[in-house]
């Protein structure tokens, strides 16, 4: 398994903790029923904290929480279970999620860019690690013309047409 | 008609590259059949059940000449010789080689067309009115929306992998020519109380397992909304549909669950947030679209022409196509003709290379260069000169694209059935060509009138079947095929699913049964005017269950 981001491969300083399982001293990822249960207590602990939501549990869940965390991760069980995909553009685009939203799970060659403009910024890739750089990269360099505006700030093919008929219409 | 700008010939170029790899991953082995398939799908090749049939969107049914020629080459080059068009007015190629559908695409790319999301759990093609732009009763042009979504829809990454398919028609007329109302979303053009033009959104139609007519959700809304209420949509659908069952993963099964007044809620909530961002249209960017939809350059013609109205009257075979297959058209002197794709005993949909390169070159002489494509698997000329009519039908009748039956009984609707899909339970072309030649005689079909069948080769009812005015679906019972009957369904504005009439029929008995079902109601219709449906509906079902199973 293999954690990408920023173009690099990462070594992975969290540590995904199950509901019975004791706290680390830092960097844990706690399961959303874990954070529902113990929340005052996980925060006063925790500076770094993560959470991660299945792809049953919707992330309204948590919109005003998101701030007390350092990373989310959302899973996809199997790729065709697209939920976390909107999950992932209302945690950036309406709740404002700023911190790491991680895609873990079913994570493959031909959805991961799908998944980054949808907000995702780390992947864990089941595969070792030039594996998984190589197919991150691969998969950043295939399409460059988008027509739906994101939160992931690529310029949309509306957004250039609209400059092209401004310029033309200034000259 | 549209034309592809740099950005639009761009995506569609990197979707062919990016395909191609991942051909090439699926011939090198680094790629199972099962890792492919979710990639094939989503580009429209499917594996079926002697070959790869790739699937080729017609956007809204609107398809140039250069299209045409390029899908002639195409069925010359990599296939039998021939195409079949679908009940979504797209085309399909039934024997490609795996390794060769990359350069398909490639030689499609360059006459701006692709294979993008004619499959997969994902937004399809949308469908429209065969007749936009030529219709007398349109309120506007639907194409430029259909367009609008086509390339909102494109690779959209947050809906590609929905819960299941999803299906979009648009229609700008009142009387319904695009079955809106049994579609995931139907949007119909109309006015509001001051005037200005928007759309009905209607939602959860759809047929399949569990038939249902579309409910709308909101009665008028702006045009520059359109995307951002279709995105709420789609977002609501994305995360509440049903992902535990495939057939209960369609979003007619959660607005019927939760019901559409609370289903609209939740689209209102979402929207709410959503309506003033980027999703927004600016006029500039409808204009713009619009632009590529403006009328032809039709010519200023008087209302009567003498040579047409002297061909009719010599030539009755003419007058019989004319009166079949030529309907009204809004610019005076025009004509709107259906090219019909059911010469009787044949194949509903198929059509020969020689015909599409033959079909092309009349498009081209007789009108503006465009064909249209029909989701009852007919080709359209939309903008015929009524001097003209008379020569094209020559030039049509020698092609054998000039079957005077639009609307009649063998204009019947057929999927391609056991002789080639994958999901069939049974043969459905077959069966459409032993009907079609049981009531083939066109004194016979006069006397008949307008009726619609439509065949499905099992209850994924791509022929619609539900809303056929006879539906005939294909059961497996024990290893036979079997023909359950429904009667009564209609796909137009008044939009209504069929009822299963009683037992189904072998192979042997339907072809009988349906004639026990004309006989029945040339027996007990008023008068000659009265149609099918209209006697089914004032009689209900019960003569023809008698007829039907009384004797047995």
């Amino acid at each position: 398994m293999t954690l990408v981001k920023n173009n690099l491969v990462i070594e992975d300083k969290w540590t995904f903790v199950g509901d019975e399982e004791d706290l680390p001293k830092t960097n844990a990822i706690v399961t959303l029923k874990r954070w529902q249960e113990d929340r005052e207590a996980l925060l006063a602990r925790f500076d770094n904290l993560g959470i991660v939501l299945r792809s049953d549990e919707n992330p309204q869940v948590i919109a005003e929480d998101v701030s007390f965390f350092q990373v989310i991760a959302l899973d996809f069980p199997v790729y065709t279970d697209g939920r976390a995909y909107s999950y992932a553009r209302l945690l950036r685009e309406r709740f404002g999620y700023k911190g790491e939203l991680r895609a873990i799970g079913n994570v493959l060659r031909d959805q991961i860019f799908l998944m980054h403009r949808c907000g995702f910024d780390a992947f864990e890739i089941n595969q070792g690690g030039n594996k998984a750089l190589k197919i991150w990269l691969d998969a950043q360099k295939e399409v460059t013309t988008f027509y739906q505006p994101t939160g992931d700030g690529r310029n949309t093919v509306l957004s250039l047409r609209e400059r092209r008929r401004l310029a033309k219409s200034a000259s | 008609m549209y034309k592809y700008d740099d950005y639009d010939q761009q995506l569609v170029d990197e979707r062919v590259e990016q395909f191609r790899e991942q051909v090439n991953r699926r011939l090198s082995g680094e790629l199972s059949e099962e890792e492919f398939r979710p990639l094939r799908l989503m580009n429209g090749v499917y594996l079926q059940l002697h070959a790869y049939m790739l699937r080729v969107a017609i956007p809204y049914g609107t398809i140039s000449t250069a299209q045409m020629r390029q899908f002639a080459y195409i069925a010359r080059t990599y296939d039998k010789g021939y195409g079949h068009f679908t009940t979504r007015q797209n085309i399909q190629f039934n024997w490609p080689k795996l390794v060769d559908i990359p350069d398909i695409l490639k030689d499609l790319s360059k006459v701006q067309m692709h294979a993008i999301q004619t499959s997969g759990n994902c937004i399809r093609n949308t469908t429209a009115d065969q007749y936009a732009g030529a219709s007398f009763d349109e309120l506007e042009d639907p194409r430029p929306w259909c367009e609008i979504i086509r390339q909102w829809s494109t690779m959209h990454p947050e809906f590609t992998y929905l819960p299941r398919k999803f299906k979009m028609a648009v229609t700008g007329s009142p009387s319904d020519r695009a079955a809106v109302a049994i579609h995931d979303i139907g949007l119909r053009i109309r006015r509001d109380d001051q005037g200005d033009l928007g759309f009905e959104v209607m939602v959860g139609g759809g047929l399949g397992r569990t038939p249902m007519i579309g409910k709308t959700i909101c009665e008028f809304l702006p045009k520059e909304d359109l995307l951002s209420y279709l995105e709420a949509i789609l977002r609501v659908y994305n995360q509440f549909g049903r992902r535990d069952n495939k057939y209960k993963a369609r979003i007619k099964i959660l607005v019927h669950e939760i019901g559409a007044e609370t289903f609209a809620d939740l689209v209102e909530k979402e929207w709410v947030h959503i309506r003033d961002s980027a999703l927004q249209l600016p006029q500039s960017e409808i204009d713009a679209i619009q632009a590529h939809f403006t009328p032809p350059p039709f010519e200023v013609l008087p209302s009567l022409s003498s040579v047409f109205a002297d061909k009719v009257a010599t030539d009755q075979a003419f007058a019989y196509w004319v009166k079949n297959n030529v309907r009204e058209h809004k610019q005076q002197g025009y004509a709107i003709a259906n090219i019909s794709l059911k010469p009787v005993g044949g194949i509903p949909g198929d059509i020969s290379h020689t015909q599409m390169d033959a079909l092309a070159d009349l498009a081209d002489q007789y009108s503006f260069g465009e064909i249209r494509s029909t989701h009852e698997q007919n080709l359209v000329l939309a903008h015929v000169k009524r001097d003209d009519l008379y020569a094209l039908w020559q030039k049509l009748d020698a092609y054998d694209l000039a079957t005077p039956n639009s609307g009649l009984i063998t204009d019947l609707i057929a999927c391609p059935g056991l002789d080639y899909c994958a999901l069939a339970n049974s043969r459905s072309i077959p069966l459409a060509q032993r009907i079609s030649n049981r009531f083939g005689e066109l004194d016979r079909q006069h006397d008949i009138g307008k009726i619609q069948i439509k065949i499905s080769g099992c209850i994924n009812a791509c022929t619609h079947h539900h809303v056929g005015h006879i539906g005939i679906l294909g059961v497996d019972k024990k290893g036979q095929e079997f023909y359950q009957i429904t009667l009564g369904g209609r796909a137009d504005e008044h939009a209504k699913i069929g009822k299963i009439v009683g037992a189904g029929f072998s192979t042997d008995e339907v072809v009988d049964a349906v004639e026990t079902l004309i006989d029945t109601y040339l027996n007990l219709r008023e008068n000659k005017e009265e149609t099918f449906l209209d006697a089914f509906n004032r009689v209900g079902e019960q003569p023809f269950k008698e007829a039907l199973y009384d004797a047995r």
